[in-house]
């Protein structure tokens, strides 16, 4: 084997907290890395600010790093470390551009540091534009027309050359961030500002427009030896004008002859090669002209990506572990493909199945910004669904992403269905809308350029779809009937809707016609040879190839598509539950449905269903595999709102019982249960109409916080201050969820201090596992809002009466395993607001910030363990603050102001660490991308802040206060504290100003400054946090 | 048309195993001996390749004529499979290259196919269980008729020692009317692929093809620089008299063998060729280049392997190996410019990975100074 020994100790920069564009694929990459250089002998460092991954967590990599992924925090960690080579290809484009950085600065080399998996030039080449283009005319692969441009001048003018539409790609920066297309000039104008300022050169590249275009994308692998395959080729549904990554995308290509293919393959390879990535993976989109089959390359990724990401679960080849192994000098030859034990890493996967990705997206949070896509990625999350053909496969992905995709436009006249045609997320909707109203293909592919293939495909299932209501009352089909409406992918649900029956019924009658599904394996062979690796789907075919085996087993939920309110610490949970109960001897088994995850890695659990988490889906797994138990409560929302319907079917739920979760979340029986424990709460109720919602807003009086019962993430969360305004909340709700659900209705405590607790109980006994005091004054989203642990203003008898709350509501509730509940404390009174029997979005930073996986605990709880066992029996004392700071999307939405509120809208966080809670609260900020200064200029806008104005210009900064008479001005400031809310924040964000917006934070940011302002800011690894001595005595907040 | 309700058809193995599916294509029956091919594109030239003549392939990529058919993916002037077996054929086919769709195409040449099977579980079948003889029939079947199908699959011809040359070589000689500058280079069809003869000739090659059973000595008269052997159906241990003018032509020419030419070569110097247990065909195949220690990803399709050591005095070296399962891949004579590869380096369809060997084999054909002097072979680059 030539793999290197020159270099011992490996750094992997991590991805930092999730943002549009740069997701969990990246905890899924990077841990993947980390677990396979281990394998292979090599000591591996990350640095990683984001504590809600799976990577961070200390067992992952020898020293774990939750530091901010800065120039700066990256240096430290190789002075403390001394890593001998540096590792940036699996952390998406922030690796990449912190490992430019690092090179340009020269800290690299002043250190010793080789990079590995990409050089310098690479990622110039593959990332510049102008580099990329000359590289690609070298080699005679076209481009589209587009010139590098530095001012807005120059871009006018290059544009009358190639007309409208054109597009505008920002260098450098992630999601294409900035970028967008132009129709007109005054659009043109808005998009090459903003691109030049997002670049962090300050080009863009303006381009011909080749909209309409077939989209693919190439996954590609190079070894030392120069050996190239291609793992997988994506052709996106929509067509070129739509970013791959909000695209609906398929694996394999669908509508390329084998000549075509090859010649995309011959490029890809081409371009690998001329581009230089020595080693591992690289990603590379094509445009194809359907008139002739013209062929441009748009970009290439020289590193691991999202796709990369959807590639290795749609063929089962472990992208970033080959690459990551690549990088240190093996050959792809010498590598075993894992699957089949027998054959080696360099081949090129053949798949016997359709894969299909659909994204989700959050523009319900962002209800004044457009949902029209374009060149920037502005999705969430994604589902991706297996089935044997697209039809199948189209049809699991739509029922995975849990929103109602096939009938959104049932009741929508044709104009309005016209008007949506156009790249947006509902246009699937719209178009299968328009082929059951008798719509042509050949009329809908001018009107959206989707491939008519596509097209024809959608038409089948329409036609399915009369066929089957025409047949209706499903009792007497035949079993010829079942097999094909199974196999063309209808769910029960759908079968039922079709038919008007009862979806219990349709399974009854199937059951009793003998249709199940059958599992198929992801082999990435075809069948060719024999697989070992237990990732599976379901079909409805003839032969079944996964035999249940005879151990003892249990079924992990997942937490299906990442979305706002329900991310990758979900997600994180799982992975834990499924690791906590293979240790403890079971067979672990994953249900999920999301790409991006390290959860639909095929070897984190023994056995993985890549399935839509629905009930019918999950209960076919459940009767296949005949859990001991199945656990619901670690993956979110998403498969904690099946638990009624599967307990109702006879599934044995592990941990919380179903009617304790409803308990909790009944608002009724929540409050009575608070009333008769004697924990007081703000006064409210939950109402079942428009009219009862009225009642009790006049009763608690407003401001009033009102939201829908059982909705994650404080979806369509509120506060209200007249009836007006609860009237147009309500019609918006009503409008949005189906079957009209309860309101909640609360006094709004305002200017209380909102605490999240985190507590596991085992039935005997309960610990509080931490008090996150926010930072933010309540009213603010919890998910939204900063918060820190050990809590800082909390005096001690708060402190006790929170925790023998929690212990109370535990107990009382029945909860096994993990519950949360939220408090607001206002002149000492506590007062509990809501609580959750289930793992929250702070379980993963509280267990880094005590040193106790809590999700594992959950887990074994569940199994049946008590909390003396597992070794937990009083709240842990960290010698240490931890604070959590949220990162939300706002520059992606034209327009919308960076406010925070009781709707959560933030995509990720990001985790600081220090035995001082200021500066913990200043690194979570650098963490989170917030560049806070250390001079220059201050600006404050609001009253009360004159204090805060005071100790900023001791510390020398240039103070000066109230709205700026030109907007331009904000762009000189380096810090703007706007807590009236005026359009300077916007101004601020699209200049990248560090920015805050409300008092608490003013006062938090001050004096974390203070506290910043000439000492060293120390860092530390996750493995050191809780040993004796890395730290004096117990953390003190003051 | 109905999607729930479609045209029966069944599928019967010899070994009595029955799958049922859907009609598509020409209505009829059909036998012949089951392969599975593992390329994802490249339907067409599969059906139009001569070395599946006597067989029924079917896809493991579930669908199935997407993008059409087109008179520029003919890798021969007809389909030479006997049947089609697919998960699903498009009904709706979309590609400015198609000139026609799938079932029409197949109608026209009479290919009976069936769509609807489960092709993964079949193809588990076949790894498991080896290659087998089996029957496609339109229409329902009961028991008997189950029995009757079985029955046919079984009574049908081996392909084992059969020579099926005669069935798929072209009837006379042609040469191409282009590139009369380049040095000439005849091909032996043993039921040739097209693509073969546009890379001779994109790599600066006057091609003439002959007919399987041209004399070692007409070959001689047309003044050849250079002999290749192409690829074809069956069992290469069935045309004998190949064998003999292989033999005879060795060392007088500079040489290269595609597939059962290669195979043909390891017979014609006394070695020995045996049948692999479901064969290697798709186009996804990696294969080392042992002399350089690189790697290419390989198009493949055969059933049958040259055994290297039985061939004696060691008159050849394995050039390439098959880094699934170590079979031999390619090899080169010891003193003489011949060389093999059992792979196909013209891919349609599959990778481009291997058309090296073309500009090689032009090399060596210009090297060459007239069939008196015989170069040593160079391994280099091999």
């Amino acid at each position: 084997m030539p793999r290197r020994d020159d270099i011992h100790k490996i750094l992997i920069l991590g991805s930092g907290p999730i943002v549009i564009g740069q997701a969990a694929e990246f905890d899924y990459s990077g841990t993947q890395a980390c677990k396979a250089l281990r394998g292979a002998g090599y000591e591996v460092v990350l640095i990683n600010a984001n504590p809600a991954t799976i990577m961070t967590d200390p067992e992952v990599a020898d020293r774990t790093y939750v530091e901010p992924l800065t120039p700066e925090f990256v240096e430290k960690v190789i002075l403390a470390e001394r890593p001998d080579a540096l590792l940036p290809t699996l952390g998406g484009q922030t690796a990449l551009n912190l490992a430019k950085a690092l090179h340009e600065s020269g800290v690299l080399v002043r250190h010793g540091v080789r990079l590995i998996g990409a050089n310098y030039d690479a990622i110039h080449k593959g990332e510049d534009r102008q580099a990329f283009q000359q590289a690609m005319a070298k080699i005679g692969i076209k481009t589209p027309a587009g010139k590098m441009i530095g001012s807005l001048d120059e871009a006018l003018e290059f544009v009358g050359s190639i007309g409208y539409p054109a597009i505008i790609r920002p260098s450098f920066t992630l999601g294409g961030t900035g970028g967008g297309i132009a129709y007109d000039e005054r659009e043109f104008r808005d998009i090459v500002r903003q691109g030049l300022h997002d670049s962090p050169v300050h080009t863009v590249l303006v381009e011909q427009s080749v909209l309409g275009w077939k989209e693919y994308e190439l996954e590609v692998m190079r070894d030392v030896n120069d050996t190239v395959v291609i793992i997988c080729s994506i052709e996106n549904l929509d067509p070129m004008g739509v970013h791959t990554g909000d695209s609906i995308t398929v694996a394999p290509a669908q509508t390329l002859s084998d000549k075509e293919y090859q010649e995309l393959r011959d490029h890809s390879i081409a371009i690998i090669r001329e581009i230089g990535v020595e080693t591992g993976g690289s990603n590379i989109q094509f445009a194809v002209n359907p008139e002739n089959g013209d062929v441009i390359v748009i970009e290439m990724n020289p590193r691991v990506s999202r796709s990369s990401a959807l590639a290795s679960k749609a063929t089962g080849y472990p992208i970033a572990k080959i690459a990551a192994l690549l990088a240190v000098g093996y050959h792809l030859d010498e590598l075993p493909n894992d699957i089949t034990k027998e054959t080696k890493a360099a081949f090129e996967p053949s798949i016997d199945y359709v894969v299909t990705k659909i994204p989700r997206f959050a523009f319900e949070k962002f209800p004044d910004t457009s949902d029209a896509l374009g060149t920037q990625m502005r999705s969430v999350g994604e589902v991706m669904a297996i089935g044997r053909t697209f039809k199948e496969s189209l049809q699991k992905a739509m029922r995975s992403l849990e929103l109602d995709v096939r009938h959104a436009f049932a009741d929508v006249d044709e104009p309005a269905l016209e008007a949506a045609l156009y790249g947006n997320p509902r246009r699937l909707g719209a178009v299968l809308e328009l082929l059951r109203r008798g719509r042509s293909v050949a009329l809908l592919h001018e009107q959206t350029a989707i491939d008519p293939w596509f097209l024809g495909q959608l038409r089948e299932i329409v036609e399915a779809e009369h066929e089957v209501a025409a047949l209706g009352d499903p009792s007497s089909w035949k079993w010829e009937t079942w097999r094909e409406a199974k196999r063309l992918g209808f769910s029960d649900a759908d079968l039922a809707r079709l038919t008007g029956v009862d979806p219990a019924r349709v399974r009854a009658w199937r059951i009793a016609k003998g249709q199940m599904p059958v599992y198929k394996t992801v082999d990435t062979c075809a069948a060719e040879f024999e697989a070992y690796t237990p990732y599976h789907y379901s079909t409805y075919e003839w032969e079944d190839e996964v035999r249940a085996s005879t151990r003892r087993k249990v079924v992990i939920l997942g937490s299906g598509p990442n979305r706002i309110g329900q991310g990758v610490e979900f997600d994180y949970a799982t992975v834990h539950a499924v690791w906590a109960l293979r240790e403890a001897g079971f067979e672990a088994i994953m249900v999920n449905s999301n790409p991006e995850t390290v959860s639909t890695d095929y070897d984190t659990a023994d056995r993985l269903y890549f399935e839509p988490l629905t009930f019918e889906d999950v209960l076919n797994i459940v009767e296949h595999e005949r859990p001991e138990g199945v656990i619901v409560q670690l993956g979110g929302q998403t498969p904690l709102k099946l638990a009624n319907a599967l307990q109702a079917a006879g599934v044995p739920l592990w941990g919380t019982p179903a009617h304790a979760i409803h308990a909790a979340e009944d608002r009724d029986a929540f409050h009575e249960l608070c009333t008769r424990l004697g924990i007081p709460q703000p006064a409210g109720g939950v109402a079942r109409d428009a009219a009862g919602a009225k009642r009790l807003a006049h009763e608690v009086g407003y401001p009033a916080m009102v939201r829908p019962s059982y909705v994650l993430g404080g979806r369509a969360m509120r506060v209200v201050r007249s009836d007006g305004e609860l009237e147009s909340y309500l019609r918006e709700v009503y409008a949005e969820l189906p079957d009209e659900p309860s309101i909640l209705v609360d006094a709004f405590v305002a200017g209380a201090v909102e605490v999240d607790v985190d507590a596991l109980c085992d039935g005997h006994r309960t610990v509080v596992a931490g008090i996150m005091e926010h930072v933010e004054a309540a009213g603010i989203h919890s998910g939204d809002s900063a918060c820190i642990t050990p809590p800082v203003t909390l005096a001690d008898e708060t402190i006790e009466r929170i925790t023998a709350y929690t212990v109370q509501l535990a107990e009382a509730i029945g909860v096994r395993g993990l519950i949360n509940v939220q408090y607001v404390i206002k002149d000492g009174e506590v007062l509990v607001i809501e609580a959750n029997p289930r793992a929250s979005r702070t379980v993963p930073y509280l267990s880094k910030a005590i040193g106790h996986p809590l999700a594992k605990y959950a887990a074994l709880i569940a199994a049946g363990r008590t909390l003396e066992e597992i070794g937990l029996t009083e709240t842990p004392r960290p010698a240490f603050y931890s604070v959590k700071e949220a990162v939300l999307p706002f520059l992606k939405f034209r327009g919308v102001q960076p406010l925070l509120g009781p709707e959560m809208r933030s995509t990720g966080e990001s985790m600081g660490i220090s035995p001082d809670p200021y500066l913990a609260y200043y690194k979570a900020q650098l963490g989170a991308n917030v560049k806070l200064p250390r001079e220059g200029r201050v600006r404050l806008i609001g009253e009360g802040l004159e204090a805060l104005a005071r100790r900023l210009a001791v510390l020398g900064f240039e103070v000066v206060t109230g709205a700026p008479a030109d907007l331009e001005e904000i762009a000189g400031d380096a810090l703007l504290i706007d807590v009236e809310h005026t359009p300077a924040l916007r101004r601020a964000l699209e200049e990248g100003v560090a920015y805050v917006t409300t008092p608490e934070a003013a006062t938090w940011t001050t004096t974390a400054l203070e506290r910043a302002s000439g000492a060293e800011l120390r860092v530390w690894a996750l493995q050191d946090l809780h040993r004796p001595g890395t730290f004096s005595g117990a953390a003190t907040a003051r | 048309m109905s999607l729930l309700h479609k045209p029966r058809a069944v599928l019967a193995l010899e070994d009595g195993t029955v799958y049922y599916g859907y009609a598509f294509g020409f209505t009829g029956r059909t036998v012949g001996e089951v392969v599975f091919n593992t390329s994802m594109t490249g339907y067409q030239e599969i059906l139009t390749d001569p070395s599946y003549h006597g067989q029924i392939v079917t896809m493991t990529y579930p669908h199935i004529g997407n993008y059409g058919v087109s008179v520029y993916d003919m890798e021969s002037n007809r389909p030479y499979a006997r049947g089609f077996i697919v998960r699903e054929f498009s009904r709706l086919s979309s590609n400015h290259r198609a000139h026609q769709d799938l079932a029409s195409f197949m109608q026209q040449y009479e290919i009976v196919g069936i769509e609807g099977v489960d092709t993964r579980a079949l193809t588990r079948r076949l790894r498991t269980g080896g290659v087998v003889k089996g029957v496609i029939h339109h229409g329902e079947a009961d028991e008997a008729l189950e029995a009757d199908l079985v029955a046919q699959a079984r009574a049908h011809e081996d392909i084992d020692g059969r020579d099926m040359t005669p069935e798929v070589t072209t009837p006379l000689p042609y040469a191409r009317p282009t590139f009369r500058d380049n040095p000439r280079v005849v091909v032996i069809d043993f039921g040739i692929k097209h693509s073969i003869v546009y890379k001779l000739e994109q790599a600066g090659a006057e091609v003439i093809v002959v007919p399987a059973q041209t004399t070692p000595a007409q070959i001689m008269a047309l003044d050849p620089y250079g002999l290749v052997l192409s690829n074809g159906p069956g069992d290469p241990d069935g045309p004998k008299y190949a064998h003999d003018t292989v033999w005879q032509l060795l060392g007088l020419l500079p040489t290269y063998g595609i597939c059962m030419g290669h195979q043909l070569l390891g017979l014609a110097v006394g070695g020995r060729t045996y049948k692999l247990k479901h064969g290697h065909h798709g186009a996804n195949t990696p294969v080392k280049n042992v002399i350089t220690g690189e790697v290419e990803i390989t198009s493949q399709n055969h059933n049958y392997a040259v055994d290297i050591d039985s061939i004696p005095g060691r008159q050849f070296v394995a050039t390439h190996v098959n880094l699934n399962d170590g079979t031999l891949e390619g090899m080169a004579h010891q003193r003489y410019p011949v060389f093999s590869v059992q792979y196909h380096p013209e891919a349609s369809p599959g990778p481009h990975d291997a058309n090296y060997l073309f500009r090689r084999f032009i090399s060596e054909v210009n090297a060459f100074e007239g069939a008196t002097a015989v170069p040593a072979v160079s391994l280099d680059g091999l």
